[in-house]
């Protein structure tokens, strides 16, 4: 074919990693000219910190920094040159919206399209799915059943696919904000659409889980977090994020903004191409079943990489559906020791910790324990003991503690604060934050749901952008 | 012939969190030494290299085309991330925990060892703001 009437590729660049990530790192990217700008807000924990967000503010619940970012993008939106696509809106989707109309508003950005993707918080639906709709809800990991689920859940959220995204698209859409459509998703919504990919082209959706795969965590496949000789990497301080090339047969070209540090290769794409997954065979998405050990990779000149051969099978019938419970209240606390003997001390003092609790009547449900510079991060890999000659010259103790109530994990902090002086030798609390104010736990419950019972409710909403 | 490494020598590491179970993978350099980690590095070893912070069962998957093991840990994050007390709640560093492991390496194979670190830039870096000790 030649070149004159085959398809423009697609350029799209994962402009954010998690909820907290640099906006900043979005400039280089739109400046190099990409068509799509994803920005993946989310995490199992995020998720969590969202809950606790929209607790306190209903009108919250969406990850903050997406006006941050939206200033930086839109002008490139007004232009016609950049789409954006995010899953910031958390468990509130709607009301991140509103904050993006609100700060396009500001901006004078009138007249663009932002389209909200609601139907993924099932927290209202929940019982109603469990009795009527025969939906099991058995914990994926442990096989719990659900009629075991401990109190009430906070939130529910499954994992929607592309489809809406590329509707959205489809009907105009310049922003596109979901809530939670599973991360890799996120970006073969824009590429499905462009491509204009059917939803049973298999290998083609593959490819672009792959894509997305490789892009959903910004640094992390341009050198981030690299165990290769990451301390050769150019300019490490200015990490650049990474811009995929898609052509519409799904052949791919992983790049990074030209001039930046970091590095693209096929070795630091194979640490992300792992990142999160299980059966690299099997990587269960909600749009197709990427096989991720068919894909090849050849390293290009100039810090590019060229991804063929993606395979995917059919697409499950289920999408993963996240459940959160509350879990209690932890606070935890830090005590450096130095040498001499600073490991024995820093296990002298965790003792004696639990027994001026006990003594105190505080009950504590699980003691966790960490001897930072010793075993802390190793565990039992850390061989500790394997030659007594060696002593560490220093050890933070780093204990936590989970109660039933928030009073009580604070109130454990603060039989700590005697230890200063009435405890083994020179110990201060100055290498933490000491005992400050309990924090809630919430434990997870991935489970699975039909896809038809969500589908039904799942729904874009497109808004325009008034002067 | 052969002597003892530590994978830490052979090959690259990452780890990642879903719920309460890890995974890591890690990167071979050359198709010998891939052949060498399937052969070594099973999943019964593992299990038994991360003791009481594995609780569950330690399943091992192949992707050969990027020369990578895949291990996943079940409860293995003290919980899952929001519910954990770990300070690495979400076992980011596990992938150096794995590769402490010592294997037998053939000789042939002990001049594959990956180079070390050299942060003279950082030093230089740094040089201008430490205080005469």
């Amino acid at each position: 074919m030649p070149d004159a009437i085959r398809p423009r590729p697609v350029r799209i660049a994962g402009g954010q990693g998690f909820y907290g990530d640099t906006p900043a790192a979005v400039d280089a990217l739109l400046g190099d000219g990409i068509d799509y700008l994803c920005l993946e807000a989310l995490a199992e924990l995020t998720l969590a910190i969202l809950q606790k967000d929209r607790q306190r503010d209903e009108s919250r619940g969406y990850t903050r920094d997406l006006p941050a970012y939206l200033a930086r993008a839109l002008p490139f939106v007004v232009d016609g040159r950049t789409k954006i696509v995010t899953n910031a809106g958390g468990i509130n989707p709607t009301a991140a919206a509103h904050a993006a109309i609100e700060t396009a508003r500001q901006l004078g950005m009138t007249g663009i399209t932002i389209a909200t993707v609601v139907g993924d918080d099932l927290l209202a639906r929940l019982s109603t799915l469990y009795q009527q709709h025969g939906q099991a809800l058995t914990h994926l990991d442990t096989g719990a059943a659900f009629d075991t689920f401990p109190g009430a859940p906070l939130f529910a959220a499954a994992y929607l696919g592309a489809r809406p995204i590329a509707d959205a698209l489809a009907q105009g859409a310049d922003v596109v904000i979901t809530g939670r459509v599973a991360d890799a998703s996120l970006f073969l919504g824009p590429l499905a659409h462009a491509h204009g990919w059917a939803w049973d082209d298999w290998d083609r959706l593959a490819a672009g889980i792959l894509v997305g795969h490789l892009l959903e965590c910004s640094g992390q496949s341009v050198g981030g977090n690299y165990s290769g000789d990451w301390w050769a990497l150019p300019h490490p301080w200015d990490l650049p994020y990474p811009i995929a090339t898609v052509e519409a047969n799904g052949t791919a070209v992983i790049s990074k903004p030209a001039g930046s540090g970091g590095r693209v290769s096929t070795d630091t794409l194979r640490h992300q191409l792992l990142y999160e997954v299980h059966d690299p065979a099997r990587y269960l998405s909600p749009d197709v079943v990427a096989d991720f050990t068919s894909a090849r990779f050849e390293d290009l000149p100039d810090d590019r990489v060229r991804i063929t051969d993606v395979r995917g099978t059919p697409a499950t019938d289920t999408y993963k559906l996240l459940l959160a419970s509350h879990a209690g209240w932890a606070g935890e606390a830090r005590v450096a020791f130095s040498w001499p003997d600073a490991y024995e001390k820093a296990k002298a003092t965790a003792a004696i910790l639990v027994k001026r609790v006990e003594m105190a009547g505080l009950p504590v449900d699980e003691w966790h324990f960490e001897y930072w510079g010793v075993d802390a991060l190793g565990g039992p890999t850390a061989h500790v003991g394997v030659d007594p000659t060696c002593e560490p010259p220093e050890c933070v103790l780093r204990v936590a503690w989970r109660c039933e109530d928030q009073r009580t994990a604070g109130l454990v902090g603060r039989e700590l604060v005697p230890l200063t002086l009435s405890a083994p030798p020179a110990g201060f609390t100055g290498a933490g934050r000491g005992a400050g104010s309990a924090t809630e736990l919430l434990s997870i419950w991935p489970t699975l749901v039909d896809k038809a019972v969500v589908d039904a409710e799942v729904r874009v909403v497109l808004q325009e952008v008034p002067s | 012939l052969s002597g003892r490494l530590s994978l830490r020598e052979l090959c690259g590491y990452r780890a990642g969190d879903k719920g309460d179970i890890a995974n890591v993978a890690i990167f071979a350099d050359d198709d010998e030494t891939y052949a060498l980690i399937v052969r070594e590095v099973t999943a019964d070893r593992v299990k038994e290299h991360f003791g009481a912070m594995v609780q569950g069962r330690v399943d091992r998957y192949e992707a050969a085309n990027v020369r990578a093991l895949n291990f996943v840990m079940q409860g293995a994050l003290g919980g899952g991330g929001p519910r954990s007390l770990r300070a690495d709640s979400l076992g980011k560093t596990l992938g150096g925990a794995l590769v402490r492991m010592e294997i037998d390496v053939p000789d042939h194979l002990q001049d594959r060892r990956r180079p070390r670190p050299d942060v003279t830039w950082a030093d230089q870096i740094l040089f201008v703001h430490e205080r005469p000790r």
